[in-house]
This record gives structure tokens, sequence and C-alpha cells, in this order.
């Protein structure tokens, strides 16, 4: 088979970055070909030129060895380029058949389109129902519309941005098979993703990005995913170490947890039991969506409960807001960087004073100490190694991992008794990923008790004591991490969610 | 009190011309909404069309030419809100006010000279056979040409809305507008259309006012039509026939309380007068108890970054 799609020399300038300098790869014909760097490294923006929703600077791009410079996506979808997008470009008040309809150039009557996308849908067994409101379909099902998507257009090549972080193991092994039935068809695959481990059992090549610039190209089956991993960052990483202390006493306990959620498609939570001893990490695993913000909300004191479902320390606090909580020591640091854990335009030291005001004394009689206030948000800069001019800049202006550090530093510092975490490594660096997991096991070999949710099952593993799933509000039974298959995490997060291993 | 003074077939003639220029304007604003825009300056473009339309129907004697020159107006005034929320990103609830106020400035200028002109007469059209029908014949098929219009824009937008590309296009975009920009939509452009759609539609029913319903010029005289358009868009949860149906009911009440004014109904004039607001919005907020459905993005600024 030959080239499909070869890029030179592409480059492509924002002010002040460098996105993409002198990039160029071949893709050839019924191949996987992963794009892998950090965040920052200009996947993105790269696959967007290949999409035609960037324009870029200076190079050329060839398909089939025809000239090749989408102006739009139209024209790439056009010549056969689709793609998969990482956040989800669904409208979820529209019915499955009408979200497919929109990303077809010249889409058939409605009707006859369902009994396309049925068709389609089963011969690669991901079953969907056509006139289902997609907002009240799962993760998993969500991102079958996409694939089913760009199917209905026979595409030459299918770009995937991390299309697993939404799905179980299990539908991951089922997705990878629906792919391999599209790479035996002649379909080319750019495969973007942080898992390397899947990259490994999927993909035939790799090419790595590091700040925009090409930096190597290897087969992932023949090197180790550590190997990998460095030539994406650069340097050599350091695995996370636990001092593995013997567990406390119990701290948090939530005994029949029920909650109605307070968004229209969001997830409520039934009746979860499960609690924390000083110096345990307790990781929850779970697809996105499946009650793991809600989880949160009712940690921190967002919703508020009937007082005993949640107690600390023997005090019932389920009716307590998030300001009596904070005293009593539970602090939570939620997925959301912008918006929910950091308001975007404030300073790092307003932000600093939003939730340490409690702990660090930060106020007295309702007048505000911004010396100490300063004070505390250099030493979260410092300790944490946030790079960022100063604490007077906006918590917008940092990067996603800069934030990050910074929004959990501020938690880890205030000394808490109990700590919860929504995704506390979600788009950060593996560099910056390794010290933050780093942070919450010196904070709990201080003998606090840490709640990590998050979807990274690999990050979970490394560091949990315990852990637990979440599927549809529920809280499967907690085991220990130690020994725990990648089959019995994925039956603990629901399985496969009723798809199907393709039939053809 | 003389309650025979009333006559229902005269009464519901005149409920559909009371409904028209609310019908109107809210047709135009669900559009607009649809699009995830929220403009609140539909007051101000109603009063602009009225002017507009008035000045151009004196002036040339042609009502027919004001009409067009009302819709004008109005889509030309909302041109405005669309730069300033669209190009600019304009906070929309802020752009929207300042448009009825403007709205209601310049057409006090424009209309300086009109006090108390006659705008030429607008021709009635008789549906052939249907108008000759008894009762029914009178009350729905004996009326102007804008009448007629309204109706069909209302059906022309449930049907476009419901069944066609375009239609769909301006529900993903005001669902999601950054998928929708990722799928290669033009999000400002099919806004800015939609807000020229409902502009142009509320200059109509402004000048529906001046040049038909009452026929003069007097300064504020839409009287808080568009405001009630508005939640009438809001209350109707985005559905063409409750935005009808919506229209309808506050007409009818409309022209009931008038008459019962007329007819010595013994109770203050003031209740009677507050009473269509009232009712409208009680009817339709019990109606839209069911699970409304604002499209996502309404009232978000839109800014294709990267």
């Amino acid at each position: 088979m030959g080239t499909l799609l070869s890029l030179r020399g592409l480059t492509k300038a924002y002010p002040g970055v460098i996105a993409n300098s002198d990039v160029s790869f071949d893709i050839q014909e019924g191949e996987v070909h992963a794009l892998l760097g950090e965040n920052g490294a200009g996947k993105s923006t790269l696959v967007k030129m290949i999409y035609g929703l960037v324009k870029p600077d200076s190079g050329q791009m060839t398909l089939r060895g025809q000239p090749y410079a989408p102006a739009e996506p139209r024209m790439a979808r056009a010549s056969g380029v689709a793609m998969v997008f990482q956040h989800f470009s669904l409208f979820e008040a529209l019915n499955v058949a009408e979200n497919i309809a929109l990303g077809m150039e010249n889409p058939p009557k409605m009707r006859d389109l369902a009994a396309r996308i049925k068709d389609v849908s089963e011969t690669y067994g991901l079953p969907l129902d056509p006139y289902r409101t997609v907002g009240d379909l799962s993760a998993g099902e969500r991102q079958r519309v996409e694939i089913i998507r760009c199917l209905l257009q026979d595409p030459r090549l299918l770009i995937m941005d991390e299309p697993t972080s939404v799905l179980t193991p299990q539908e991951v092994d089922i997705l990878f098979q629906t792919l391999r039935k599209l790479t035996a068809e002649g379909v080319a695959i750019l495969y973007i993703s942080h898992k390397l481990e899947e990259i490994r059992t999927l993909c035939d090549t790799a090419t790595i990005l590091r700040l925009g610039k090409k930096v190597g190209t290897c087969i992932p089956r023949e090197v180790s995913a550590r190997d990998m991993a460095e030539m994406m960052v650069g340097t050599t990483l350091h695995v996370p170490e636990r001092a593995g202390g013997d567990l406390g006493p119990v701290l948090l306990e939530l005994t029949d947890l029920s909650v109605k959620s307070p968004s229209e498609f969001g997830t409520s939570l039934k009746g979860i039991t499960l609690q924390v001893r000083s110096g345990e990490v307790l990781g929850l695993g779970g697809v996105a969506g499946n009650g793991q913000d809600e989880l949160l909300a009712a940690l921190s004191g967002e919703i508020l409960t009937t007082p005993n479902t949640v107690v600390m320390e023997g005090q019932p606090i389920g009716a307590l807001g998030p300001t009596a909580r904070r005293k009593l020591g539970l602090l939570t640091a939620p997925e959301e960087r912008l918006g929910h854990a950091a308001a975007p335009d404030m300073s790092l030291t307003e932000n600093a004073l939003l939730t340490g005001s409690v702990r660090q004394g930060l106020e007295s009689n309702g007048f505000l100490k911004w010396t100490k206030t300063r004070e505390f948000a250099e030493e979260i800069i410092a300790k944490f190694d946030v790079r960022t001019p100063g604490p007077g800049n906006a918590a917008r202006s940092l990067s996603g991992g800069n934030l990050q550090k910074f929004v959990i530093g501020r938690e880890v510092l205030q000394l808490p008794t109990v700590l919860v975490v929504n995704q506390p490594t979600w788009g950060v660096d593996a560099a910056a990923a390794t010290s933050i997991r780093q942070a919450l096991l010196d904070l709990a070999a201080g003998g606090t008790a840490v709640i990590v949710i998050s979807q990274d099952l690999d990050e979970l593993m490394e560091i949990s004591d315990h852990f637990g799933a979440l599927n549809e509000g529920r809280l499967s039974d907690i085991r220990p991490a130690r020994g725990l298959t990648v089959d019995e995490i994925g039956l603990m997060m629901g399985g496969a969610h009723g798809m199907e291993v393709a039939h053809v | 009190m003389d309650m025979s003074a009333i006559n229902p077939v005269l009464l519901l003639a005149s409920l559909i011309v009371a409904a028209t220029p609310l019908l109107l304007a809210a047709i135009g604003e669900l559009v607009v909404e649809k699009s995830g825009v929220l403009n609140l300056g539909v007051e101000g473009m109603m009063i602009t069309g009225a002017i507009c339309g008035f000045a151009i129907a004196v002036n040339t004697g042609s009502p027919l030419l004001g009409l067009l020159a009302a819709a004008m107006g109005g889509a030309v005034l909302s041109l405005l809100f669309a730069i300033l929320t669209q190009f600019a990103l304009a906070n929309q609830v802020a752009s929207g006010l300042a448009l009825t106020l403007f709205g209601l400035g310049i057409s006090a200028l424009l209309g300086q000279g009109f006090q108390g002109e006659k705008a030429p007469a607008f021709p009635k059209t008789d549906i052939p056979l249907l108008s000759d029908i008894p009762a029914v014949g009178h009350i729905l098929f004996s009326h102007d040409i804008v009448v007629y219009l309204a109706f069909l824009l209302t059906l022309g937008v449930w049907l476009v809305l419901k069944y066609t590309r375009v239609g769909l296009i301006l529900r993903a975009v005001g669902e999601n507008h950054d998928a929708a920009h990722a799928l290669g939509y033009k999000v400002v452009r099919i806004r800015v259309l939609a807000i020229m759609f409902g502009g142009a539609c509320a200059g109509l029913g402004g000048a529906y006012i001046s040049l038909i319903r009452v026929p003069q010029w007097t300064e504020g005289m839409t009287a808080g039509i568009g405001w009630i358009a508005l939640a009438l868009v809001v209350f109707a949860s985005w559905k063409p026939w409750r935005v009808l149906l919506g229209a309808c009911l506050f007409g009818g009440v409309n022209v009931l309380q008038l008459n019962l004014q007329a007819a010595g109904f013994a109770i203050p004039v003031e209740y009677l007068a507050m009473s269509p607001y009232l009712i409208t919005i009680l009817v339709l907020v019990i109606m839209s108890a069911d699970r409304s459905s604002a499209p996502a993005s309404l009232g978000r600024s839109f800014h294709a970054s990267q």
C-alpha cells in the first residue's frame, strides 16, 4: 500500500508561541499512525491543519500525490479526511440522526439516514438508536455517534483525538477491533493518545512531537512505554514512591449517600457508602459522567445532604456548607480548573485567598490580609514549581498543567485532614503529573486521608491503596488496589455497556 | 353595564388583529434565540419599525412601501446589535437593553413631524370563498395581508426549524456553537442573519401597530409589546405553535378588556388594563412546566479561538 498523506515542513505560529515548527511525516494507507506528545506539544494544532480548521503558515501537504490544502473542514471531509474530536462535538438537545446529518455534506432524507445509521452501526458492532437524544447517551455511546458520523462518509483517513479517555477497558477492546477492521479495508488512522500501552497494542508507527517539533519516530511494538514517555518529555522520568505506612483510624465515612444531580444531563448518586482512613489513598475510577462531579460536590458541601450521610471524625457534616467543612479540614479540588477550582480572571493571590482564607487565617473581622495571602500564594508557586512570572498574574494566563499544580498545591499546603481531588492530572504533562502524584502520596504518608477521583486507571493503580469504581451513580465494592487485573477493573466500571464486536 | 354590546364575532376578529404585532415580533425573536442569541432590543426595533413604516407610508402614500421600510428599519437597527455582540463580543443583555433605549429615542426624533398625521388606509384582503363562510369567514379570512403573512410566517418557521437542513444548522448553532464551528459552520454569519430576520419581523410588527391597528403615530406607541414578545418566546418553550397560542391569548384578553371597559364593567380600569399581561404570562408559565428547552448556547458570546 502506498503513502496516503504526507506532510512537509508544516509550521504554524500563534502570537507568543510556535505551535508547530517544520513538522514532516508520512501516513501510509491502512496503518494506524500514533501522534505522541505532551500537552502543548502541538498535536492538536497539527491535526487541525490536516482537518482544515487551521491554516498552516508554511509547508505543504499532499494527499495521494495531489496537493492538499483544505480551507475548511468541509473540503477536508470531501477529500476523505474525517475526525473524531477529543471533546465531543455533539449537540445534546438533538437526536443521533440529526447530529450525524450535521456532519455530512449531502445528508439523505432523515428516514434513509436513520436506516443507514442502524446498518453501519450494527456492521461495526456499535449499536445505536438513531432517534435517541444525545444528551441521554453515555460517554461511550456518544463516541459511537461521532465514529459513525465519520464512517458514513467513507473516509480514507480517520483522525482520532484521545478516543479512549472516556471508555472502559472492555469498550476500548471493542473500539480497537473496529479500528483494525477499518485498517484492513485500507483506511489510515491518525491516533492521538497519552496512553502509551494502548499505542503499543494498536499502532504501527508513532511520530513524537515535543514543543512543536518532531523529535522522533518509532515502532511502538518494539520500544517500551517508558522509552516513549522519555522521548516525549525529553528527560528521565521518576516514578512516584510511597512510604507505605499503616492505615490509621477512619476519618471520613459516607453512608448510603443518594443525591439528585443538579444538572439536567447529570448523573444522580445512588446509595454510596465508603470509608477512608488516615494515611490511605482511595482511588475512584469510572468513565466520565458517571457521578464523579456530583460526588465531589456532595463531599465539598456544594450539594447538601442529611447530616448523617457524611460523617467526618465522628461528626455529622452532611448539612454543612463548604466553608464550615474547610474549617474542619475537608478540602476539595474539583476537575474543572478554570471556573470551578479557580476564578479565571482573578490573580493567583486572589485565588489563593478564595479557598485558603479559613484555614490559613487570611482574614480578620471581614478584612483581608493581603500580605499574608501573597506570601501563601508565593509559597504554593515555589513549592509546586508553578511556572508563572508571579502571584499577580491571572489564573487564566497559566497553562493547564501549571494551573493544576497551583490548584492542588493550594489545598495540599493547607494540611487537610481529608483531601478530595477530581482528575488531579487531567491534561497535565507527564513531569507535572508525577510531581502532583508524589505530593498526594506525601500527604497521605503524613496521615491525611486522600480520595482521588480519576479516569486515568494507570494513575489510580499507581497511587491507590484501595480502588472502587463509579458506574451510573453507584459505587462498586471497594477492593485493595494491589493485584486487581484490568478485566476486574473493567467489570467494576460497568463492563462493555452493551457494545459488541464487529460482525464482519 | 351592557354585556349585549359585545359582539363575539367582532371580538374574535379583532383578537386576531390585536395578536398580529405580538406574533410577528415573537416569531422573529424565536428564530434569533434558536440561533443562540438573546436580543432584548425587540421593543426598540418594533418602535423603530413603526416610525420608519409610518413615515414612508405617509410620504409615498403607499402602505406596502411603508411595511417594506419598517422591515428594513428593524433589520438595520438589529444590525447594530449584531455588530456589537457578534464582532465586538459585547454583552448581549446590555447591548439589547441599549438597543431598546436607542430605538425609543431615535423613533421619537424621527417622528417629530408626524404627530397627528394620518396613515394612508390599508386595503383589506378578503380571501375569496373562504371569507363568505358565516362567522368563521369574518373572523379568519377577512383581514389585511399582514395578518395572513404573520400566520404563514409562523407555519414557515415551524416547518423550517423542524424539517429542513437550514433549520437544523440554526438549531445546532444555538445548541453548541463550538461544535458547530468545529464541523465547519459559520456561526457568526448564521447568527447575524438570524438577528436581522428577527429585526425585520419586529419592525413589521411595529409598523402593523402604527399603520393598521391604530393607525397614527404617537411616541412609545408599542407600549411594551416587545417585552411581552420576549417573555412569550421563553414561556412558549421556543415552540412556534405555543407562541401563536400565547399571542392569540394576549390579543384576546386585550380585546376583551377593552370591550369590558367600554361596556362599563364595574372594576377599576387599571385592573382590566393589566389583565392581558398577567393572564398571558400565567397561562404560559403553567404550560412551560414541562422540561423547558432553552438553546444551550443562548446568550453566550462566540469567538473562534485557534
